[in-house]
């Protein structure tokens, strides 16, 4: 919905580049913005002329996120009209999240798709004949981002939410129960009930905010299993990662001698590669504590990448894949083909027939190398990760979460207050509009159906 | 016999026609009631009482803006509550329990005495319309009445179909006929029309009951009003029952479930799911072996009574057994049965925020024939259309209540918006800001705007301005004058409640939850204003509410105020949407079905989402 509050974004395309710019606009944007930037010279930014550059830090209390340009445009002259503050950073997504959630923790609110440009437009700064090129984009974005909710539905933490929504749903009715239908013969809320689900909800809310911090992820890395025998290619594809990167290398010794854990930075994002032993059926005693070993360290990704010699006549991965599918149906799987510059059309074709997930590759020419590496931040952009706890990626969830949190603390004290009802339900209200956001919609309609569908109402 | 021309004519003289003809007529309008029995003017077809939750909000707000039904309701009340009054302010709601027969007579004179109403009794059968705008009424006499508007307040009277058990006949009524002509000539016009259906349970002998098996339900110690005006306080009140149903009354009532025509399938229509009929409630409910009865009496001297929570369309004989099995009631003589009616009514997506149509200009509707249920329901929107088609045929600015401004404006925003697929009720969850929407504050928040069209009298105007005034000045004096930690402590000891170290504003004090006026009282400084300024219950109850709850109105406020930019944005009423390529298909759909008036109402309707919001925006060019 447009209002005219302060909003925030990334203005230039999301993921790694040398520099990222994040635009704020809306009549705080200056005042919001000031109170999070230092200015090496010391100037006080709120009152900079317009169509100035600054250069500083933003910093969130005595932590210093990153050393920046701040451009200052002040209204009407700026892109939407209002006053703007854009934000050159370093392009880590890292970096950038930490700022948008600084801004987002600071009184912004993320921008929807589109609503800098249709706050452009609104405010005269376009001609009408750009309108109908505005409203596609504002529909097409909107596609975009749902797409985005529906992936991050399926693996995501939505699940959580939309659960949680449920449950505070039922106790939203239970309480409208009360206020509209005081003189039925209904149960009314139990309090101490409501109490727990309450502190639930903060519970979980507070953990999905932690889990966003992309930095979490970063300072540890995103654990990927790498499922295959010894001479299949490991160190190769490893390598091949690295060289393209040019990414810092840890090397940490594992707890056994076979185990070794490669931390690459891919796109900006850290990602641990845990190498394995592989789990080809044995009689060996040593090796088959191998196999039990590899399915702990399996346990511990986040995906699991199974990597097999495409030039050896070996038929097992087929039946390897199946086993590793069966016992992670959850896990995001990828199948690697290695030395695919070894084989002839024919045996491609054979494979591709045997293994139709599997994608060839081949350390040595590059081929599939780039595909690898946009999948695995495919999954972290769409959310498709889970760490056994979730990981929220989405600043507008964050927004949203952030908002949900403050409602819910706010129900919280208003219990212990004793507050009646009506009064709770306007915080309980917000926070279902905040999940809503998450979920979907929510309007009160739904509250009132619940309540027919599951109470005896009505004299 | 009519040979002159009217402003307005309404059809109908139930709660929405009333209201209807009292508003047009006391702004100026020359009125003529038109209704098939003059016996029956108010008459109260269901339950005998008036407000409750959200409903008894709707008669303030009535009241406020110089509507008779407060005052009807005030001259007949045998039983006055303040529901919820242990919930927040905006949940406490008036009801009364009326005596049937004095409300009715009440209505009647009240309109007799109202200049500009004239009266006549025979069934409307047409609507004369000239081009697109309806022009007067023909009777079944074949008279024809002209008129500049006229207001459909039909109620359950269009093809009006009474049930008990097997047996159907057509009805408005218990003992009246159905009205025939007006739903299909309005449906040759392009209208569209739907079924619904309500109830109502058997009305019984009070004096073949056994109360003392039943729980008295007594009115308040000190009962309230509905009126701003200085309409009468209850000295002495009747009592209301409650008794229960058992696991044999409801066995009995199963046996007559093949003949019931809500299961057999005779009624087709839907039925409100919060007004259920007592065999609906066992068949949805079968786990309850017990549901509450009120037995409600009927006025002071009348011997009959109403059996609220039995309404039911079952057979007669099946009634009858099932009742005599209800505590109490082992005696029962029945004065009627209970029964289910099904009529004709007009999906509201089909009129404007006036309750004017889309499709007949100057025509309008109001009450059930929008959908909707209830007598608070009904007369509000009676209200809103006689005044709309006052203002219309007088060519001035129409009058809509915002959704953040009465349950008035809820109402018909939902019925034009949403449209409704069961009979409308009015639920206080329903208003996205009612902390604002209160009983207490209806004067201040409508009598201002209902005075400015030249409705709400002078009289009415000078005593909210008065107790605006005065309450303002009692919320000033918590905020700026202190109390001393010794005089204050011993109270917040009383309740629990930490207690100060030192002199502050008596404001932050009174805000604790726990601490009420009473206790303020206490403080010789507050008692002494009160005395001083001769500040009545309603003043002292207005400033109390605005202290203890000032951080919640302000809120919602808040939260109203953001959504007014949207509020300001209007649609062009012949907006095109089809070429808006980038709005959704259903989005497209429904807007050209609905045409919302501004952008905020556009953003209420199902199917449209933010987006298709933001799309629309960027065509209206800002």
């Amino acid at each position: 919905m447009v209002q005219n509050d302060t909003i925030v974004a990334l203005a230039t395309p999301s993921g790694a580049g040398a520099i990222a710019v994040i635009r704020v606009s809306g009549s705080d944007s200056l005042a919001i913005a000031s109170g999070l930037f230092r200015s090496v010279s010391g100037k006080k930014l709120a009152v900079q002329k317009t169509h100035t550059i600054h250069l500083g830090h933003i910093v969130d209390g005595n932590r210093t996120i990153d050393q920046v340009l701040v451009s200052v445009f002040k209204n009407p002259n700026s892109y939407t009209g209002e006053d703007v503050v854009e934000i050159s950073c370093h392009g880590s997504p890292y970096i950038q999240q930490e700022i948008l959630q600084l801004f987002l923790r600071n009184g912004c609110r993320m921008a929807q798709a589109g609503e800098f440009t249709l706050r452009a437009f609104l405010n005269g700064k376009m001609d009408l004949s750009q309108a109908e090129a505005v409203a596609d984009l504002i529909a097409s974005e909107n596609e975009a981002s749902h797409q985005v909710a529906i992936q991050q539905m399926r693996g995501g933490f939505s699940n959580e939410i939309a659960m949680l929504r449920e449950e505070l749903l039922n106790f939203a009715s239970l309480m409208e129960l009360e206020l509209d239908f005081a003189e039925e013969d209904v149960e009314f809320a139990d309090r101490s009930q409501f109490k727990a689900l309450i502190s639930k909800i903060e519970e979980v809310l507070k953990r999905l905010i932690d889990s966003f911090a992309v930095g979490n992820v970063i300072k540890n890395g995103i654990p990927i299993a790498i499922v295959g025998a010894p001479n299949v290619g490991k160190s190769t594809l490893l390598n091949a990662l690295l060289k393209e990167e040019r990414a810092i290398v840890s090397e940490i010794a594992g707890t056994t001698r076979d185990t070794i854990e490669d931390e690459i930075s891919i796109g900006g994002i850290g990602f641990r590669f845990i190498d394995t032993a592989g789990i080809r059926e044995t009689t060996d005693v040593v090796e088959g504590i191998g196999i039990q070993r590899t399915f702990e360290k399996v346990d511990k990704a986040q995906v699991v990448i199974y990597l097999f010699d495409s030039s050896d006549t070996d038929e097992n991965a087929k039946v390897e894949v199946e086993k590793i599918r069966n016992k992670y149906p959850q896990k995001p799987l990828i199948v690697i083909m290695n030395k695919s510059d070894l084989l002839s059309e024919e045996q491609k074709k054979h494979w591709k027939q045997q293994v139709p997930e599997g994608h060839f590759m081949s350390a040595s020419t590059g081929e599939g190398v780039e595909e690898l590496k946009e999948q695995l931040l495919n999954f972290v952009n769409t959310g498709a990760l889970r760490n056994n706890e979730t990981i929220v990626t989405n600043s507008r969830h964050y927004d949203a979460l952030l908002k949900a949190l403050e409602a819910t603390q706010k129900v919280r004290m208003g219990m212990e207050d004793d507050l009646p009802g009506d009064l709770l339900a306007i915080d309980i209200r917000q926070v279902l509009y905040h999940f809503g956001e998450i979920t979907g919609e929510i309007s009160t309609d739904d509250l009132l159906g619940n309540i027919f569908a599951n109470f005896c109402i009505g004299k | 016999m009519f040979n002159e021309q009217y402003d307005v004519i309404v059809v109908g003289g139930g709660h929405a026609g009333a209201e209807a003809a009292a508003a047009a007529a006391n702004l100026g309008s020359k009125t003529l009631l038109a209704t098939m029995n003059l016996q029956t003017i108010g008459q109260m077809s269901c339950n005998p009482a008036m407000g409750g939750i959200a409903k008894g909000q709707i008669v303030r707000e009535m009241d406020a803006m110089g509507g008779y039904s407060g005052i009807v309701t005030d001259r007949s009340a045998i039983q006055f509550k303040m529901l919820n009054k242990s919930k927040g302010p905006a949940m406490w709601s008036p009801r009364a329990q009326n005596d049937r027969m004095r409300f009715a007579e009440e209505w009647r004179l009240m309109l007799e005495r109202t200049p500009n109403v004239d009266f006549y009794q025979e069934m409307v059968q047409g609507l004369i319309v000239e081009g697109n705008r309806v022009v007067g009424v023909r009777t079944s006499l074949g008279l024809e009445i002209k008129a500049k508007a006229v207001i459909l307040t039909n109620g359950t009277f269009l093809n009006g179909l009474i049930h008990i058990g097997d047996k159907q006949f057509g009805g408005g009524r218990a003992g009246e006929k159905a009205a025939t002509g007006i739903t299909e000539q309005l449906v040759s016009f392009g209208f569209e029309s739907g079924r619904m259906k309500t109830g109502t349970p058997p009305r019984v002998d009070g004096r073949s009951l056994d109360y003392s098996k039943m729980i008295p339900q007594p009115g308040d110690d000190n009962p309230e009003r509905f009126s701003f005006l200085d309409t009468p306080v209850l000295k002495e009140q009747r009592e209301c029952y409650m008794t229960h149903t058992s696991a044999t009354v409801h066995d009995l009532l199963k046996e007559g479930f093949d003949r019931s025509p809500m299961f057999n399938g005779r009624i087709k229509s839907i039925g409100p799911r919060y007004c259920p009929s007592i065999e609906d409630k066992i068949n949805r409910f079968a786990d309850k072996d017990s549901h509450q009865l009120f037995v409600e009496p009927e006025g002071w001297d009348t011997v009959e009574v109403y059996v609220n929570g039995f309404s039911t369309s079952l057979p007669e004989d099946v009634q009858f057994k099932a009742l005599r099995s209800v505590k109490g009631f082992e005696k029962v003589k029945f004065f009627r049965p209970g029964y289910a009616i099904e009529y004709d009514y007009f999906p509201p997506t089909q009129l404007k925020h006036t309750l004017e149509t889309k499709l007949v200009e100057n025509l309008y509707f109001a009450g059930q024939i929008n959908g909707t249920t209830g007598y608070e329901e009904a007369a509000s929107q009676g209200m809103m259309a006689g005044i709309n088609a006052h203002l219309k045929i007088n060519e001035k600015d129409p009058f809509i209540l915002k959704r953040d401004e009465a349950y008035i404006g809820v109402l018909i925003d939902d019925l034009i918006t949403k449209g409704t697929e069961e009979p409308y009720r009015m639920f206080t969850s329903r208003a996205e800001y009612r902390t604002l929407l209160r009983q207490d504050n209806a004067d201040l928040r409508l009598t201002p705007r209902s005075f400015e069209i030249g409705l709400a009298s002078e009289e009415r105007m000078r005593r909210m301005e008065e107790k605006e005034r005065k309450s303002q000045a009692f919320v000033d004096f918590f905020r700026n004058t202190s109390y001393q930690p010794e005089e204050i402590n011993p109270i917040l000891e009383e309740v629990n409640s930490s207690t100060v170290g030192q002199a502050d504003k008596m404001f932050k004090v009174f805000a604790r939850p726990q601490v009420t006026m009473d206790h303020m009282m206490q403080l010789e400084k507050v008692s002494g204003f009160v005395t001083e300024h001769e500040l009545d219950r309603e003043v002292m109850e207005q400033a109390e509410i605005q202290v203890k709850y000032s951080g919640y109105i302000e809120k919602e406020k808040l939260n109203a105020d953001k959504l007014q930019r949207l509020e300001n944005i209007n649609i062009p009423e012949n907006f095109d949407y089809s070429k808006l390529k980038s709005l959704s298909f259903e989005a497209r759909e429904k807007l050209e079905k609905i045409r919302p008036v501004t952008i905020s109402q556009a953003s209420r309707i199902s199917g449209v989402s933010p987006s298709d919001i933001s799309v629309l925006l960027v065509f209206l060019g800002r």
